[in-house]
């Protein structure tokens, strides 16, 4: 079929809950009214109401139930309706779900989703564009995921729903409906952990994930005679350090480019990687495109705040003529 | 031994273990005008005709913001807005009980109440515009719109704290919406404001819905004021599309919160427009209950009132109507009118003094918007002042 993202994670959804009858999604206007961003849509009218739940304004018992539900094996799949108001439940996160099979040596576990947008450009109120994937990548034991296209986010959610593990799954919202692509039907898996490669190429390394995806393919089209390698990191948490670092070793330059303010975000620890593994196959010091060390401005001024392709060009001109 | 599992027998009838039910509190919705336009005589407050005048005044000015704010949303002139239509007497009646030392916490919905307030129609709609310069808030006590849901709560609690150590005569009002109490925050802001005794009150108006979600899945608990009590606050249930019964109701609860014992008051109202500009209601309700509560007009129940009093015949409706609508087209007019503004904005006042990274990053920014012009063309929405 062809399907927008939301489209992917809609579908994803209903074949799950037809795979497996222990799941169950919940969160704010989920159910009634199919999601704000229409991605829970038609799952109330197929699975009842025992299946799909509106929930109250209570972001701390949405987490928090999951994990309880899924130590009784049950598979819930959350939504937080934006990933601004993760916050309160990061608390759940951390002091629960990512550990409670380490804390109850395997006797307990939570396979459990919660599903949020993130991301910048969609012109909405404060707090409903963070990107914070770093800080949860930071969270040991919790599996942190990001699709970029329709098809990893129907095959990524999949596999997120049937992980052993509790799994963040970061929807970059910018691109719902944005791009379209034909995607297998029914049943299939993209892994969790694992990078892909967008394209090959052999004289930099552009890492991205998310939205910024989009721009960075966008960028690397627009340089002439720069023959890039693009990967799509798709995992934060367990990162997939076997690609970042192979690439690295053959093309010897590298930039990263994320929407998350630059200090203490997600590219520190992929340079971090990158140092510790292939230093010596360096000849340019690695670039960082990220946001800037500021909260996302409100919406007049949002579109500053992301790194656009000319930003991202301009780093990779730097490094390839290091 | 014997490890067989200990079977618990059923709990008798007759041990004399009478759990406490919410069945057991009978909680009255103060009213001082019906639907009708009839009314308790005793109840109606204390004001000039003047102040009978504003009171209509302001809720007209609240229905007309709302609906010019909307259009102007639709022609792409404000970002997502939040209507407070069918609130009007709830907005208008809690902000005209307060005084103008006292800080509101506002969420969105309550323009006519900040306005009142003293903040200006012009940074108002600067902000629903995206304008960081506007949540200066500038010339009034009120604090930034709290979007996350609940996050304000015990900001007001902090807040009256402090009025209450420097022994000012005010009080903290947060605004919250019935979603808002489902919030962690929530319950943790009002049982800290209780044990500190500070002069807060927590209003709630309960519209019936947190966008598809109606009050009776939010809680299973009948009403919202009755949590106050778990709180070991005071807790009124008004009517809130009764002007007066809500100013009263209010100016009640500042009294109480200035003697120390913070009160939740709950307005019961409802929100006739959809959730946002970006909501559509008619997926989660039908059209006969909208129109159930069109019947109970704030405007039209408070009209009804000033007629049988009469003091209407004093009211020129279409005079206000005019002197509203050229309100708003100032306000606009002047929204229009201010400055583009620079990306400094941005990194500006994050810090008391900016750190030197921040500073190399506002100049990479700088040097690079002059070095590719071809930036602009990612930046299409600029700040029209
Ligand atoms: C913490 C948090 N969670 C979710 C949201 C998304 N959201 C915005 S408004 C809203 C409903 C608010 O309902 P209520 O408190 O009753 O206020 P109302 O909009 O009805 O005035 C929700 C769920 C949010 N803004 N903040
Ligand atoms: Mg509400």
């Amino acid at each position: 079929m062809n399907a927008t993202i939301i489209d992917a994670i809609n579908d994803a959804l209903h074949a799950e809950m037809r795979n497996d009858d222990r799941t169950l999604v919940f969160g704010q206007d989920v159910a009634e009214s199919g999601g704000v961003f229409r991605a829970t849509d038609g799952l109330l009218a197929e699975f009842g109401s025992d299946r799909v739940l509106d929930t109250p304004l209570s972001e701390i018992a949405i987490v928090g139930s999951a994990v309880g539900l899924a130590t009784h094996g049950f598979r819930p799949i959350a939504e937080i309706q934006f990933s601004g108001f993760l916050p309160p439940a990061f608390d759940q996160l951390v002091t629960n779900a990512s550990r409670i099979r380490w804390r109850t040596r395997g006797e307990l576990t939570a396979p459990m989703v919660v599903r949020t947008p993130y991301g910048a450009g969609v012109r909405a109120l404060e707090h409903h564009s963070e990107s914070l994937e770093g800080a949860y990548g930071h969270v040991p034991g919790l599996t942190v995921a990001i699709p970029s296209t329709p098809h990893d986010a129907k095959g990524m959610l999949i596999s997120a729903i049937r992980d052993p593990d509790p799994v963040l799954f970061m929807e970059p919202k910018h691109v719902y409906r944005s791009l379209r692509e034909d995607i297998p039907e029914g049943d299939y898996t993209e892994p969790l952990g694992e990078a892909a490669v967008r394209q090959e190429g052999d004289d930099v390394t552009v890492v991205s994930w998310g939205a910024m995806m989009h721009k960075t393919l966008e960028a690397v089209d627009n340089l002439d005679g720069v023959d890039a390698e693009v990967i799509d990191l798709r995992t934060i948490s367990p990162l997939d350090r076997e690609t970042i670092t192979e690439s690295v070793r053959k093309t010897g330059r590298c930039v990263v480019v994320h929407e998350a303010a630059k200090t203490g975000g997600f590219a520190g620890e992929l340079i971090a990687t990158i140092n510790d593994e292939v230093l010596l196959y360096l000849e340019a010091p690695i670039e960082r495109v990220t946001g800037f060390d500021i909260p996302v401005p409100l919406l007049s001024m949002e579109d500053y705040y992301v790194p656009h392709p000319p930003r991202i060009e301009e780093a990779i001109t730097k490094t390839v003529s290091y | 031994m014997d490890d067989s599992p200990r079977t618990v027998p059923p709990a008798a009838a007759d041990i004399g273990v009478d759990p406490l039910s919410q069945g057991d509190l009978e909680i009255e919705t103060y009213r001082v005008v019906r639907s009708d336009g009839s009314f308790d005589a005793e109840r109606v407050p204390d004001l000039d005709d003047e102040d009978f005048r504003d009171l209509y005044r302001w809720m007209l000015l609240q229905r007309i913001y709302d609906e010019r704010a909307t259009k102007l949303q639709r022609r792409g002139r404000l970002g997502t807005i939040a209507s407070g239509h069918g609130q009007e007497a709830s907005i208008i009646g809690s902000g005209y009980a307060l005084s103008r030392d006292d800080w509101i916490f506002p969420y969105g919905r309550e323009a006519g109440a900040l306005l009142l307030h003293g903040l200006s129609m012009r940074d108002l709609l600067l902000y629903w515009r995206g304008i960081e310069d506007a949540s200066r808030m500038e010339g009034a006590n009120v604090f930034g719109m709290a979007i996350s849901i609940g996050s304000h709560i015990p900001l007001a609690t902090g807040k009256a704290w402090g009025l209450e150590l420097d022994g000012e005569d005010a009080i903290a009002f947060a605004n919250l919406g019935d979603g808002a109490t489902s919030t962690g925050a929530f319950h943790e802001g009002l049982n800290f404001a209780g044990v500190l005794g500070v002069p807060a009150v927590f209003f709630c108006q309960n519209n019936q819905y947190a966008i598809s979600l109606p009050f009776d899945e939010q809680t299973n608990a009948e009403t919202v004021a009755q949590k106050a009590l778990a709180y070991g606050v005071d807790g009124i249930r008004v009517d809130g599309n009764d002007v007066l019964a809500v100013y009263n109701a209010v100016s009640t609860a500042r009294e109480r919160a200035l003697e120390g014992t913070p009160v939740l008051v709950e307005a019961v109202t409802y929100r006739r427009s959809a959730h946002t500009t970006s909501d559509d209601p008619t997926r989660y309700r039908s059209g006969d209950e909208v129109d159930e509560w069109e019947e109970r007009d704030p405007l039209a129940r408070y009209r009804a009132f000033l007629e049988r009093t009469g003091r209407w015949g004093a009211i020129d409706e279409d005079a206000i109507r005019e002197e509203v609508e050229s309100e708003f087209d100032e306000a606009v007019d002047a929204a229009d009118a201010v400055e583009e503004r620079g990306i400094e904005e941005l990194f500006a006042y994050l810090h008391e003094e900016m750190p030197p990274e921040l500073e190399r990053q506002l100049e990479e920014l700088r040097d690079l918007l002059e070095e590719r012009p071809d930036m602009y063309e990612f930046i299409e929405q600029r700040p029209k002042g």
